[in-house]
Parts: structure tokens; C-alpha cells; sequence
């Protein structure tokens, strides 16, 4: 990226409080990444979450990440990985004053990013459609319309086992929903489980583990089909992390635009480059941001 | 030579007159002062604002006090007096004493005191400060829909549950602490990309090395408080549930959140005033500072190890033997550095000359107070005092020791030592030594008296109380109705100085840091020449001038950069 | 506060020692206190004294002197931290007798909840005080039913936070007959300094025969001596008077048989069904002007101890007149 041979040069501004653009330049950068730590403790919290919550109750975590789809969340890693790379060519060519090639690699990846935020929006629709959302709105069922409830017949539960799958994988092809196909633990004794009851938290008191809801089940059944205690945890740190990702991706795409409109006016000419290689700088942080969230989210084993 | 040099610097170039053209008269009308990319503008309003915080938690905390002067119902509810005490935290400490210092006298001599024109990134400094407005008026407007009755800490799950005002309050804290955020970042970048020729880490004044290392904890801490708001605010709105255990949340883990940042936060309040003791106490000995390096050392010290002991507020959550132990440790290691700065200040009064101004009379009142603070701070540190002292009123009398006795105290000394600077006008010395005095007295009556409420057992945010206690809480509202005599005294001679106060010489104390080469107030661009670090602590190079009422230093072109241009 | 030394009548820092660990922590206090005072008085007497001694003097600057010295700041660092490692330990050794109970401990099982505590003894009985035996030592073994509280018994010296969702415990023995006070100590609202029991230490041999008693208070009591002990014990009295201030709850001098207006806007009359209802349901039928604040009793309040409520609100020599027994 920028080193000294490239540090902007004549004819830009250098506002009147800094004694030279070398100055100028060497604070941006350092403000940047004082920046970026901070954002880096600002997500860090949510890391501690997450890493608390697993530790203590694996199995939560074991039991969530089956309903994300590993496929679309690669593809969102290879997306950002693209955007990133485009971003840095965008900071190259705005050193060396190619300002139509700046032009391109910008909308690149904006259009990155909006495809990111569309695969994420895939994702997150076939989570609502299913109640799989956080602890307090979470109500795992299988039709929008048609909540399984206690009074739900085994009958009613048993023929629609096959059916299910099949007008989970019709709606795939027609959303291109690919999340609960893929899934083992679509089966009715996972989702026929009521939430944790959340009416009386003097029971939530016994049991010190809070796995009262794994021995409910049979002993023929795989483990990998019991919805454990508080598996609504997972999808609260999922949505809690992943969204605000999509907020600071939104916030790149607010920024990348701007540079853009700088771009139009002309800002570039000169061979200032600052303002490209700072948001750059920002987008890759963004983008470790999701590798480290697809690692932890999507590929628990 | 010398005399154009001496003659500019008393006067702008062209000898233009400080007291009609300086930062203050350049640029007239409110939008000047809204859009002003100006440090020194911009600490000024911050000054404004944040004394009018200051003087909106004093109200409640003498709504407070004055319930508490009988057992039961005095003059309000339960509900009433609940959220009295939490409106007298969260606005004391995230309007007032968490900008407090940095914003306002940071901001001010930051730059002069590196000879520089402005910070580094003035339209981030702007950007601080209307997040700073923003998020004020957010929380004032939680105060009028409602108010708030978690306390300022906001443990959950009462803070999740109840039908107050929290989620209004939290998201006006959550924009305030960005506007911390960023002063942070604006002074470390400053601090290492613009000191002048001569001024190596080692030569900077004191007062910057305890701003940069608030500013170090201002950047990592404080985007934990505002993850732990957000949570909040999503436990509240959506129900998330990290923290509530009826949907398998852990309500403990919000106060390791919580704690993270506001341990820390407490650094971000006293390392500055300790910055400021250092120039007080230099200047008024006249002498130079004692064990520089052990006292900027100590400033980092303190820093880095504030992160490492939040778990002492929670001895009694459930945490393990083995983590209280540990946090119980790292809690007395951070001791010693402040035990060190002390020790060293008075090792600068050894052999000084000491006057007894204003600024000196905070400076000793803030060595006593801090001190009582301090060494209260072992009680709670140790294991075993702690769990019959915590929630008690001795936390409160220990927390209020080194914030407003340690804190609050450097503030007033600083506000009066750089007042002349800021406005080019002197307040009243006798008055200013009434103020201090009735601000010394009434404190020490307030609070003293509820360390031994608290070790006899009174808890503390008690509304009721059982009668043993009466006495021991009628002196302390008596206390506090004295310290509000002395600032209404103070307000009145400081506002009386900017209108009929003596015009001040650029340097009335004597002191050798750079804000002083310049006129009081300064010329909006600060210096006419270009500047040179000295020693800051040199004080032997300044000598009094009979005819500007002032120091003036022996050799001018020793701060003048080699260039001598005017910047 | 008495003057003399006896710990029994407290200190002037201090209240009563009655627990066996209060003189532990009663030491440490006093050492930590001797050396707080002696860095104190040395700080301020070394700064009264160059104040004076090195006032200025006109025409006069002051005399040279060195800016730094090693061996003095090595020893003013050194000093502190050889002291804050002995304190720090003191508390420590402390602090691990009082996380540590006796293997032989008796138990009572405790509930705090907005804003009363109720203790459950091992035969199942509830009471609103915590009821003891000397010189045994006890685990109190805790939880919450709704926000955190803190228990906090200042003469024993113990404190432990009380937690919804998991079981806290704590430990003690009790050196002294008497009655304490016992506080909640984690703020939870607008009861919360109202949210007091006692502590009773019984002497020797006495605590079988009270719990004994207390125990089968249905049997022995008449319905209204009965319901009039759990109006006291099972905290309905932190928020309701019998004297006909409001406090977070409504009154309930005679409101037995008359009738009520709720917050719709209609009026019943009290019967035995509407306080059967505000019992188990209370939010239900929220009487007008007051907040749904009250918690349910379901699975708290057998139907007997229901029925000697409604008798004692009922009952002429009841709660239909004033009774601050």
C-alpha cells in the first residue's frame, strides 16, 4: 500500500495547523488505525459473548450452527476477499491518478458488498420464516402459518417428516434458500420442542446447566436431533454479531459512495490519495471482521 | 532583536492588541462558535456545557441529600428518590467527569502547550463535540419522558425489566461515549504526530503525558461501555436475552461488560487531574517537577493496569475464590503508581518557593483529599474488609474522595490556574480562597462522615434508613448544602473576572510550558512564531517584568524555532 | 457506638462482632486503618510543613536542588508494595475462611424477591426472618426470583450477592444470642430499603424448639392468629399497611367485604375470591392508582395458609382494625 515514495505531494491542501503534507498524511493514518482499534474492541465484546457462552454451553453452539448454511457463508468470505482486493487496487490507482480505473474498482466493491448484504438477506429470511431468531422471538416452527404447539398430533408431525424436506427443497429452488435443506436436524423431533419456558424463572433456577430439556427424549434418538436448553442463545449472538457486521458493511457502502462522488468532482486529481486508503483500510478490517465471524459461526465441529 | 522578538510576543503581529483581537473576538456570532474548527473555541463551549453539567447533578444530589435528611419520606417518593441518586451518576459522570478535563482544558492547552496551531484533526474535535451535544440532550430528554432508577450502573436484569426510561438514557450515554472516543483519538494522534523541534517524549510537559495515557484509555475502553449499551438496549427492545436468565442469558456477565470499560473509565477521570497537579505544583514551588520520568512512567503504569482489575467491584457476584484472588492482587498493584506521583509532587515542594494562589491552595486540597481516597482504596481492595464494606456507604464515601476530592478539585485548580490564559482576565484571589475553603470544609463534612455509616453497615441507594444513622447522614446533607455556597461563590467571582477582572500578562505565574509564550487571551492562530521546546520545568529561565505584571522569559529565542518564521 | 473496647458493642468503625470471622476482618480493618492513618498524617504533616518552611520570601527563588534521586523513589515504591502485598494477602487468608463452609453445615434455603426475603428451613417451613442456632455453623444457600439482590448481615460480616437463575451461597456462625439486622445490599427498586429481615440467634438448645413451634402454626394457631403470622412473615406487609397509608401496595385496613376500584375503572367488592385471585394472580386485578408490581404467590402459599389469610382480612379482631402486632 502507501509507503514514503508515494506520500502526496504539490498541489494538495495541507490544512494550515499541520506543518507539511508528510505531516498531514502520517496523522490520517495514524487516526485511521486508532480507529480501527477501537472497532476492533467494540466487536470484541460481542467475541467475549460468544466465547463465554460456548465454553459454557457447547452444545448450544453445536446444535445452532446447523442451521447455517456453510455454502452461502463461504461465499460471502470469497465475496469480501474480492472487495478487499478491489479496494486496495482502488487505493492504487488513486495514487497513481488513474481516476477511471479508481472509478471501477469502487463500484466493484460497492457491488461487493451489496451482493454480501443480498446473500445475507437470503439467510436471515429463511431464519424468520422459521422463528429461528433470537432468545425473545424465538419460535421454532416449520410453516410460517402453523406453529407446532403441544396439542400438534404425532400424526399430523410424522407424515410431514418427508414433506417437509421436500417443501423445504421446493422452496430452495424457488428462493434459492439452500439453509434447512442442507440440515441433518430437520426432523420433527427437533422443532416439536416448545422454547424454554420462559414464564417461570423459578425453574430456569433448577438445574444448574440448563440441559433440563435434553432428557425429554428417548434414548433412540440421535443427540445431534435434541434441540438443547437455551438453544435460542446461539441465534441471539449470531444475529447480534452478523448484524452489526451488515451495519458497519452498510456504513463501507455510505463511505465507498462518497468516495465516488469524490471521485466525480475531481478530488483525485492531484494525486490525493488519503481518503481512498483510509476507507480501504477500514473495509479490510470489515472484512477480517467477517472471516473471524464465518470461522466461529459457520464451521464449529 | 530581543525586543521585537519580546514585543511580539506580548502582542499579535502588526502589535496587534490581545484584548480586542484574539480567539475570542475573532469571528463574531453564534454559528462562529457552532462551526468553529478552533481548539480553543471548542474548549470553551465544552467548558460551558460541561460546568452546566456539573451544576444539573449537583441539583440532584442535593435533592438527594435533603431526602435523606430524616428516615423515610422527607420530601419525596421511593421512586423519586431512586432515580435522584441515578440521575446524579449518569450525569455526573458521563456529562461531567468523563470529558471533564480532556475536553475542556485538554482541548484548550493541548495544542498551545505544543506550540502547534490546533489538533491534529480539528473537524473530528468539531464532530467530538456535537456528539457530545447530541448525546446530552439525548439523556436530558430521558430525564424529562421519565428518568431512570437502575442506578448509573445499570445492572440487569433490574435494568432490563424495569419500565423507566433506561433505553433512552443508555443510547444518550452510547453517543457520549463516541465523542470520548474520538477526543481520545484526536490527542493521540496529535501528541505523536505534531510536538515541535526539541520536545522528545521526554520533554513534554507532564499535563501531556497524563492527557495521552486518558487518551489511551478513552480509545480501548470505551467500545466495550458501548457494545454493553447496545446489548442492553437489544435486551430491552428485542428481548435478545444475553443477559436474562429466563432465556438462558447470564445477568452476571453484564457486570464484567460493564465493568471493563468503567473501571477504566475511573482512570480516564483522576490520570488527568493528576496531570494537571503536575503543573500546579511545579509552577507554585517554584521549582522544577521532582522524578519526571517516574511520574510519566506512572501515568502509562496506570493506564495499562486499570484494564486488569474490574473484578473487584463484583467480589460478592459469585465469581470464583481463584478469580477473586487474582482481581484483589492486580487491584493493589495499580496503588502504587498513584503512591508514587504523590510522593513525588511533595519531593517538588522540598526546597521550593511556594505561593499559595488559588491554583496551589486546590493543588494541597487535592493532595489531602486524594490521599484520604486513595488509602481507602486498600479497604476495598482486600478480600475479606471488602465483602462487609461493599454497597456500602464506605464505597460511596471512597468513590467521591478521589473523584470530586481528587478529580474535581484539579479541575478547579486547573480552571483557575489557565483561566487567565483563556479569558486574559484575573478573578479575585480572596474570593477564590473563601470558594476553596467552603468547598474543603463542606466536602470533608458530606463525605467523612459516611465512611463510618458504611462500616457500621448502612447500605448504600437506600431510600430508608434505620434511625441509628440519622446523625451520621444530617451531617453529611449539612456538608453538602456548604459545598454548594462555595460553588455558587465561585460561579459568581469567575463570571464577575470576565467582565471587570484585571487584564492578565501572557505569563502571571511564572510557569515555562509553551501556552504561556503566547497572549492571554491568545490570537486565534495561538503563537506569531514559530516554537521550540525548552524544558517545561525550567522555571529559573522566567523572570519577573514589573512592567506587564508578568513572567517573561530571560532568553525569548530559546523557544523560537530555528526558523523563526512566523507560522 | 460505645466508647469502650468490648466488641460486643461495637467500635467506632465497627458494629458488634458475632460472627466467628467478624474479628478477623475487624483486625485487618484496624491494620489497614493504622497504616492508611500514619502514610496520611505523614503525607499532610510533610506538605503543612514545606508549605511553611518554604514559603516564599520575597526577592528570593528557591534553592537549588536535585530533580531526581533513584535509591528515594526505588524506596517510596518499594515500601508500598511490600505493605499492599502483606494486606493483600491478610485478606486474602481471611477471605478463603470465609468462602469456605464446614462440611457439617446446616442448611436453609433462601429466596430474595422484590422486596422481601423469605428462609426455608429444612422441615419446609417459611419464615421472613432468618432464625439461627448459636455456634453452629449455618449455609444459607440462595437464589432470586426476579432481579439481583445481596444479603447482608453487617454484624457477622458476610455478604453475598443473590442471583436469578443460579444458587449463591454463604456461610457463617453466629458467636452471640440476639437479633440483627439483616439488609439487601444489591439496589433492586423501590422496596429496596425497605427489603429488611432479622436475623435471631438462638441460644443454646432453643432454635429446635422454635422451629418446632413456628413449624406447625396452622395446627396450633387459630385461622386468624395463623394468617396474621403470614401477613408478617411471608412479606405482604412490606407493601401493604394495616394502618391505611399506601405504601407500594394498597392498604388493607378494612378492606374485607368493600368494595374496590380497579384500574379499568370498575369497582368490586373484596370477598374471599377477589384475595384468593390477588394472591395467586395479582396482575389480574390491579386496584387503581397502584403499579402490577406484586408477585405471585402460586406454589408459594398453600390453599390452608390462603384460607387463615382471607380469615385474618376478614375476622373483626383481625385486620379490620388497625394491628401492628
Amino acid at each position: 500500500m502507501a509507503g514514503h515514495a508515494t506520500t502526496p505531494q504539490e498541489g494538495l491542501r495541507v490544512d494550515h495547523h499541520f506543518e507539511n503534507a508528510d505531516q498531514q498524511y502520517q496523522s490520517a493514518k495514524l487516526g485511521m488505525w486508532v480507529f480501527l482499534a477501537t472497532e476492533i474492541l467494540f466487536f470484541g465484546g460481542l467475541f467475549v459473548a460468544y466465547a463465554v457462552y460456548r465454553s459454557n454451553h457447547p452444545e448450544v453452539f453445536i446444535f445452532g450452527h446447523h442451521f447455517l448454511d456453510k455454502n452461502l457463508g463461504a461465499l460471502n468470505t470469497i465475496i469480501l476477499i474480492c472487495s478487499s482486493l478491489t479496494a486496495a487496487w482502488a487505493v492504487r490507482a488513486a495514487q497513481l491518478k488513474q481516476i477511471g480505473l479508481l472509478k471501477l474498482m469502487l463500484v466493484l466493491t460497492m457491488l461487493c458488498a451489496f451482493g454480501f448484504m443480498g446473500v445475507k438477506a437470503v439467510e436471515y429470511n429463511a431464519k424468520w420464516k422459521h422463528g429461528l431468531l433470537w432468545a425473545g422471538s424465538y419460535d421454532p416452527h416449520l410453516d410460517h402459518d402453523e406453529p407446532i404447539t403441544e396439542s400438534t398430533t404425532d400424526e399430523e408431525l410424522q407424515v410431514p417428516g418427508a414433506e417437509v424436506e421436500a417443501e423445504v427443497a421446493s422452496q430452495a429452488q424457488r428462493v434459492g434458500d439452500a439453509d434447512l435443506v442442507e440440515s441433518e436436524v430437520v426432523s420433527e423431533s427437533t422443532v416439536v420442542d416448545a422454547p424454554t419456558d420462559r414464564s417461570n424463572i423459578a425453574s430456569a433456577a433448577e438445574g444448574p446447566t440448563g440441559l433440563a430439556g435434553a432428557g425429554e427424549h428417548g434414548p433412540d434418538e440421535h443427540a445431534i436431533d435434541i434441540e438443547p436448553a437455551n438453544a435460542q442463545t446461539f441465534f441471539s449472538i449470531y444475529f447480534l454479531m452478523t448484524g452489526l457486521h451488515g451495519i458497519h458493511v452498510l456504513g463501507g457502502i455510505g463511505a465507498f459512495l462518497w468516495l465516488l462522488w469524490c471521485a466525480q468532482r475531481g478530488d483525485f486529481a492531484t494525486g490525493h490519495f488519503t481518503r481512498v486508503d483510509m476507507v480501504a483500510l477500514y473495509w479490510h478490517v470489515v472484512d477480517l471482521i467477517w472471516i473471524y465471524l464465518f470461522l466461529l459461526l459457520y464451521l464449529i465441529e | 532583536m530581543a525586543e521585537a522578538i519580546e514585543k511580539s510576543v506580548g502582542a499579535g503581529p502588526g502589535g496587534s492588541d490581545p484584548d480586542t483581537d484574539n480567539y475570542l473576538t475573532h469571528g463574531k456570532g453564534v454559528l462562529s462558535w457552532l462551526f468553529t474548527l478552533d481548539h480553543k473555541r471548542i474548549g470553551v463551549m465544552y467548558l460551558v456545557a460541561i460546568l452546566g453539567s456539573f451544576f444539573l447533578g449537583g441539583v440532584f444530589a442535593l435533592a438527594l441529600r435533603t431526602e435523606l435528611w430524616t428516615p423515610g419520606q422527607t420530601i419525596m417518593t421511593a421512586d423519586t428518590y431512586n432515580k435522584m441518586f441515578t440521575l446524579h451518576g449518569a450525569v455526573m459522570i458521563f456529562l461531567f467527569i468523563i470529558p471533564g478535563i480532556p475536553a475542556t482544558l485538554g482541548n484548550f492547552v493541548l495544542p498551545l502547550m505544543l506550540g502547534a496551531k490546533d489538533v491534529a484533526l480539528p473537524r473530528l474535535n468539531l464532530a467530538s463535540f456535537w456528539l457530545w451535544l447530541t448525546g446530552a440532550t439525548v439523556a436530558v430528554a430521558s430525564i424529562i419522558i421519565g428518568a431512570v432508577d437502575t442506578g448509573w450502573t445499570f445492572y440487569t436484569p433490574y435494568s432490563t425489566t424495569t419500565t423507566t426510561a433506561v433505553t433512552a438514557m443508555t443510547l444518550g450515554a452510547f453517543i457520549l461515549g463516541f465523542s470520548s472516543i474520538f477526543t481520545g483519538l484526536n490527542f493521540i494522534v496529535t501528541i505523536h504526530k505534531m510536538r515541535p523541534e526539541g520536545m522528545t517524549w521526554f520533554r513534554m510537559p507532564l499535563f501531556l503525558w497524563g492527557i495521552y495515557s486518558t487518551a489511551i484509555i478513552q480509545v480501548l475502553a470505551t467500545p466495550v461501555l458501548g457494545i454493553t449499551l447496545l446489548l442492553l438496549v437489544a435486551e430491552r427492545t428485542l428481548g435478545v436475552g444475553i443477559f436474562d436468565p429466563s432465556l438462558g442469558g447470564d445477568p452476571v456477565l453484564y457486570q464484567h461488560f460493564f465493568w471493563f470499560y468503567s473501571h477504566p473509565a475511573v482512570y480516564i477521570m483522576i490520570l488527568p487531574a493528576m496531570a494537571i497537579m503536575s503543573e500546579l505544583i511545579s509552577t507554585f514551588s517554584g521549582k522544577h517537577i521532582f522524578g519526571y520520568r517516574f511520574i510519566a512512567w506512572s501515568s502509562i503504569a496506570i493506564a495499562l493496569l486499570s484494564f486488569l482489575v474490574w473484578g473487584h467491584h463484583m467480589f460478592t457476584s459469585g465469581q470464583s475464590s481463584l478469580t477473586n484472588m487474582i482481581f484483589s492482587a492486580l487491584t493493589f498493584s495499580v496503588a502504587i503508581p498513584s503512591a508514587v506521583k504523590v510522593f513525588n509532587w511533595l519531593a517538588t515542594m522540598y526546597k521550593g518557593s511556594i505561593r499559595l494562589a488559588a491554583p496551589m491552595l486546590y493543588a494541597l486540597s487535592f493532595l489531602f483529599l486524594f490521599a484520604i481516597g486513595g488509602l481507602t482504596g486498600l479497604f476495598l481492595g482486600s478480600l475479606s474488609t471488602d465483602i462487609h464494606l461493599h454497597d456500602t456507604y464506605f464505597v460511596v464515601a471512597h468513590f467521591h474522595y478521589v473523584m470530586f476530592g481528587g478529580t474535581v478539585i484539579a479541575f478547579l485548580g486547573g480552571i483557575h490556574y489557565w483561566w487567565p490564559k483563556m479569558f486574559g482576565r484575573m478573578y479575585s484571589e480572596r474570593w477564590a480562597q473563601v470558594s476553596a475553603l467552603l468547598v474543603f470544609v463542606g466536602f470533608n463534612l458530606t463525605f467523612f462522615t459516611q465512611f463510618v455509616m458504611g462500616s457500621h453497615g448502612m447500605p448504600r441507594r437506600y431510600y430508608n434508613y434505620l434511625e441509628k444513622f440519622t446523625v451520621y447522614h444530617q451531617a453529611s446533607t449539612v456538608g453538602s448544602y456548604i459545598l454548594a455556597v462555595g460553588f455558587l461563590i465561585m460561579a459568581g467571582y469567575l463570571l464577575h473576572s470576565l467582565v471587570a477582572g484585571e487584564k492578565a500578562p501572557a505569563n502571571p505565574w511564572g510557569a515555562a510550558t509553551l501556552e504561556w509564550e503566547t497572549t492571554s487571551p491568545p490570537p486565534y492562530y495561538n503563537f506569531a512564531h514559530e516554537m521550540r521546546a525548552g524544558d517545561p520545568y525550567d522555571l529559573d529561565a522566567m523572570r519577573w517584568d514589573p512592567a506587564t505584571g508578568g513572567y517573561v522569559r530571560k532568553d525569548p529565542s530559546s523557544v523560537l524555532a530555528s526558523s523563526g518564521e512566523a507560522g | 457506638m460505645a466508647a469502650a473496647p468490648d466488641p460486643e458493642d461495637g467500635s467506632f468503625w465497627m458494629p458488634p462482632q458475632i460472627s466467628t470471622i467478624a474479628s478477623n476482618v475487624d483486625w485487618l480493618f484496624n491494620f489497614i486503618l493504622a497504616i492508611s492513618v500514619f502514610f496520611f498524617v505523614l503525607i499532610v504533616v510533610v506538605m503543612v510543613v514545606f508549605v511553611l518552611k518554604y514559603r516564599r520570601r520575597a526577592g528570593e527563588s528557591a534553592e537549588a536542588s536535585p530533580n531526581h534521586n533513584l535509591p528515594l523513589e526505588l524506596t517510596w515504591t518499594g515500601i508500598p508494595v511490600a505493605i499492599v502485598i502483606v494486606i493483600f494477602f491478610f485478606g486474602f487468608k481471611g477471605y478463603l475462611d470465609m468462602a469456605t463452609p464446614p462440611a457439617n453445615a446446616y442448611e436453609i434455603m433462601v429466596e430474595g424477591q422484590k422486596w422481601n426475603w423469605s428462609f426455608t428451613y429444612p422441615n419446609g417451613y417459611v419464615d421472613a426472618n432468618l432464625h439461627v442456632p448459636v455456634d453452629r455453623p449455618i449455609q444459607l444457600v440462595m437464589s432470586s426470583a426476579d432481579v439481583i439482590h445481596s444479603l447482608y448481615v453487617p454484624v457477622f460480616r458476610i455478604k453475598q450477592d443473590v442471583v436469578p437463575g443460579r444458587y449463591s451461597k454463604v456461610w457463617f456462625e453466629a458467636t452471640e444470642p440476639g437479633e440483627y439486622d439483616l439488609f439487601c445490599a444489591e439496589y433492586c427498586g423501590t422496596g429496596h430499603s425497605d427489603m429488611l429481615a432479622h436475623v435471631v440467634v438462638h441460644p443454646p438448645g432453643e432454635f429446635e424448639a422454635w422451629l418446632e413451634q413456628a413449624s406447625n402454626f396452622l395446627e396450633t394457631m387459630s385461622p386468624v392468629d395463623a394468617g396474621r403470622k403470614l401477613f408478617q412473615v411471608r412479606g405482604c406487609m412490606q407493601c401493604h399497611s394495616l394502618d391505611g397509608t399506601a405504601k407500594t401496595g394498597p392498604t388493607l385496613l378494612n378492606i374485607f367485604g368493600h368494595p374496590v376500584t380497579l384500574s379499568d375503572g370498575t369497582t368490586v367488592i373484596a370477598d374471599e375470591n377477589y384475595i384468593r385471585e390477588s394472591i395467586l394472580e395479582p396482575a389480574a386485578q390491579v386496584v387503581a392508582g397502584f403499579e402490577p408490581v406484586m408477585p405471585t404467590f402460586q406454589g408459594r402459599l398453600k390453599d390452608a395458609e390462603i384460607l387463615a389469610i382471607i380469615e385474618y382480612l376478614k375476622a373483626p379482631e383481625g385486620a379490620t382494625q388497625e394491628d401492628n402486632s
